[in-house]
């Protein structure tokens, strides 16, 4: 029905791009360039066309660095010509005729291109990093370290979904943390725990993120009113970003929904 | 809520198009639904180069194929129908000469049967790649009236170059054709743990298409629920660098930090720029529950926007209404709900089935897209777009892994979501029906897509 109507748009808007192109044509023959001739024409084979595979051509495919540390990342790099169907195993898959891809395998690897049969190989060689310098000795060997106390003697406080209430189970949990605390403050004054809050993985992330943050400030307050000191606990939201268990089972939700304890940073 | 509305597809992009670009750009819908309700049918030639130029065209065909592709605006013509041979340039056009691709009419008859013919080619001239393109309407008997388009564009002598061209080509065709605006140039920032040690998540970027992945923050922490400006300069995320979540903001250009002062919270969270770019609104416990706040984007001026005692997050603000704006919170399931800006009028905009989240709203300030667990079990998360004035809603994804956070184009046409449908998270974009779904990413796990203008 509107047809009538959007054809004379059309026209008169394709009037005016024409318009618009010859401005710009104008405007670009201020600088002469010879326009070049076009290359010739393509001679194709009768029939239906498609490239053919006899004609593919592996210019290039390389890979740069060729040796890395593990965990740094190498470049491919390829240029084929024609050939339609160019794979690059190690599940790279199918790839454009031309590019790059930054690949960061964690062992030597030899990689191949296929293009219409022919193949070319390229190989990374990943060498191991110096190992880390071991952790300065613990000079409170006579009463743990300050991490080693908190993971052995504070448990999670778990949570309903969807819910900061202190259930009666968590009540039990938090009210033993607090004596525990008392005594880890007591040995390391200056410390600081982190009451963490973390979440299953069914809410939204960003919804967690605040649910996880009354978790922890819930589990902090009900310490705080057992007596422990407010400025020794900071509570800290992640949300469902770092779950000590990924199955898929109620099990593992529960063990998610929780407030757990670090020494904090 | 539920209610499975079976657009079609021109249906579902015309209903979307149609309030957003209005009057002006009205020609979109007929371009879309056609005449006879066919969209116009491109036979696009393989572009050949002369003068050094050849070894570039292999990514130059490809590109221009796909962005015409991914438009949506057009019906690609297989390449296995075409005549041997093409024209190169207008000359070349002799319709004395049919049966051999030389004519108009063997490309709009039987068996390419195009509407339009987009042909041309490239060379090398004073080191620079010059390419040289012509869209013709196929129907057309006079040669002089059925040009449609000719253009001239210049890129470096390599991929990047022929690349370059493709998509201003392929932008000029998609505007001659009454498109909103190519994503030539827009990027998609996202979360990836690529790379990084264990609990170490970065921001990176790349293009719309997938291409130039690149990671920007160096943070060696959490870095997560990215938001970016209109403008697509700056982006701000929730990050764990200082040890509780708190909002950083960077130049995107640079990758370098700008300064945002933090509330005095257990967590700061979930940032999004007011359209205008001059506030950014978050989530702070700095009042006791995570409520909706709001700053300038330097963190001062801070100011309480909502009062309610429940867990609230991800305020994003009506782009066409910036006086408000839509947030996720409970109390009982998350929903989406609506308020305005200074707090008043706090309205429940999802019904209330399942959970939901993640409101991404369309260009038109009109619609949404969002994600919703209706119809599944918890955490069964499905990408949905719901028409704000009448609340109806088209289901996109039905259950193939998890998806979310679902973030719209610049163009309005197409959407960016994570899904675990293959395994881990990856980053797929889609049309706003639910087809043309391609993965973007592939390392690690990639999560929080949000598309920037650039």
């Amino acid at each position: 029905m509107t047809t009538k109507f959007y054809s004379v748009r059309m026209a008169r808007w394709a009037g005016l791009s024409l318009a618009a192109v010859l401005l710009v044509s104008a405007a670009g023959c201020k600088k002469k360039t010879p326009i070049p001739p076009p290359p010739n024409p393509i001679v194709q084979p009768a029939g239906p066309t498609g490239p053919a595979s006899a004609g593919a051509t592996i210019t290039e495919f390389a890979v740069e660095p060729s040796t890395i540390e593990r965990g740094q990342s190498a470049n491919l790099r390829w240029t084929v010509t024609g050939a339609n169907d160019i794979v690059i195993d190690n599940g790279i898959g199918t790839v454009p005729p031309t590019g790059t891809r930054s690949v960061q395998p964690a062992d030597s690897t030899t990689y191949t291109l296929s293009a219409n049969g022919v193949t070319r190989t390229a190989r990374v060689v990943v060498t191991a990093p110096a190992p880390p310098p071991p952790p300065p000795p613990s000079n409170n060997s006579s009463k743990g370290t300050l991490e080693s106390r908190v993971q052995a003697e504070l448990r999670d406080a778990l949570y309903d979904y969807d819910s900061n209430n202190i259930r009666d189970d968590a009540r039990v949990a938090l009210t033993a943390d607090a004596e525990a605390m008392k005594r880890i403050f007591a040995d390391f004054p200056n410390a600081t725990i982190a009451v963490e809050g973390h979440c299953d993985e069914r809410g939204s992330a960003e919804y967690n993120l605040g649910l996880g943050d009354r978790r922890a400030t819930s589990a902090r307050d009900f310490l705080i009113q057992l007596g422990v000191p407010a400025d020794k606990l900071k509570p800290i939201s992640y949300g469902k970003e770092r779950p000590q268990c990924t199955e898929a089972s109620e099990g593992c939700y529960q063990s998610n929904r929780r407030a757990h304890f670090a020494a904090a940073q | 809520m539920m209610r499975k509305l079976s657009f079609l597809i021109p249906s579902l992009v015309a209903t979307l198009l149609v309030v957003h670009v209005t009057a002006q750009n009205a020609d979109i819908t007929s371009w879309i639904n056609g005449p006879g309700g066919a969209k116009p049918a491109l036979a696009v030639t393989e572009f050949r180069g002369g003068a050094g130029a050849q070894e570039q065209m292999a990514p130059f065909n490809a590109t221009l194929f796909s962005d015409l592709q991914n438009s949506a605006l057009f019906d690609m013509k297989s390449k296995s129908l075409f005549p041997l041979a093409n024209p190169q340039r207008p000359e070349d056009l002799r319709p004395e000469d049919n049966k051999q691709g030389y004519a108009l009419q063997d490309w709009s008859g039987a068996p390419v049967g195009a509407s339009h013919l987009v042909f041309g080619y490239s060379s090398v001239v004073n080191n620079v790649l010059v390419l040289y393109g012509y869209v013709y309407d196929a129907r057309q008997a006079n040669i002089q009236a059925a040009q449609l388009l000719t253009g001239r564009y210049t890129g470096s002598v390599d991929q990047a170059g022929a690349i370059k061209v493709a998509h201003e080509f392929a932008n000029d065709i998609i505007q001659k054709f009454g498109g909103v605006g190519s994503l030539l140039g827009s990027r998609i920032y996202f979360v990836s743990d690529r790379g990084a040690p264990k609990n170490v998540q970065e921001i990176w970027a790349m293009d719309w298409d997938g291409n130039n992945q690149k990671q920007l923050t160096n943070l060696r922490s959490l870095a997560i629920t990215p938001g970016i400006s209109a403008d697509g300069t700056r982006l701000a995320f929730t990050s764990y660098a200082r040890g509780t979540p708190s909002i950083s903001v960077l130049n995107t250009e640079t990758g370098r930090a700008l300064s945002f002062y933090n509330q005095q919270a257990s967590i700061n969270t979930t940032p999004n720029f007011s359209p205008d770019g001059k506030l950014i609104y978050y989530a702070s416990s700095a009042s006791g529950s995570t409520q909706i706040v709001a700053a300038g984007v330097d963190g001062q001026g801070f100011r309480r926007v909502s009062r309610r005692n429940a867990v609230e997050v991800e305020p994003k603000v009506n782009p066409k209404n910036p006086g408000t704006l839509l947030f996720v919170s409970g109390p009982g399931s998350q929903q989406i709900y609506r308020m305005n800006t200074d707090g008043a009028a706090v309205e429940r905009v999802t019904n209330g089935e399942g959970e939901a989240s993640n409101p991404s709203w369309h260009p038109d300030g009109q619609h949404i897209a969002f994600s919703s667990t209706a119809g599944f079990a918890r955490g069964g998360w499905n990408i949905f777009v719901m028409d704000i004035a009448n609340r109806q809603v088209v289901q996109l994804t039905h259950g193939e892994g998890k998806n979310e956070n679902p973030t719209w184009a610049p163009d309005g046409l197409h959407i960016a979501f994570a899904s675990n449908r293959s395994g881990r998270s990856q980053i797929y974009t889609m049309l706003a029906n639910g087809t043309q779904v391609k993965q973007l990413t592939q390392q690690g796990t990639n999560k929080y897509p949000v598309w920037g203008s650039k």
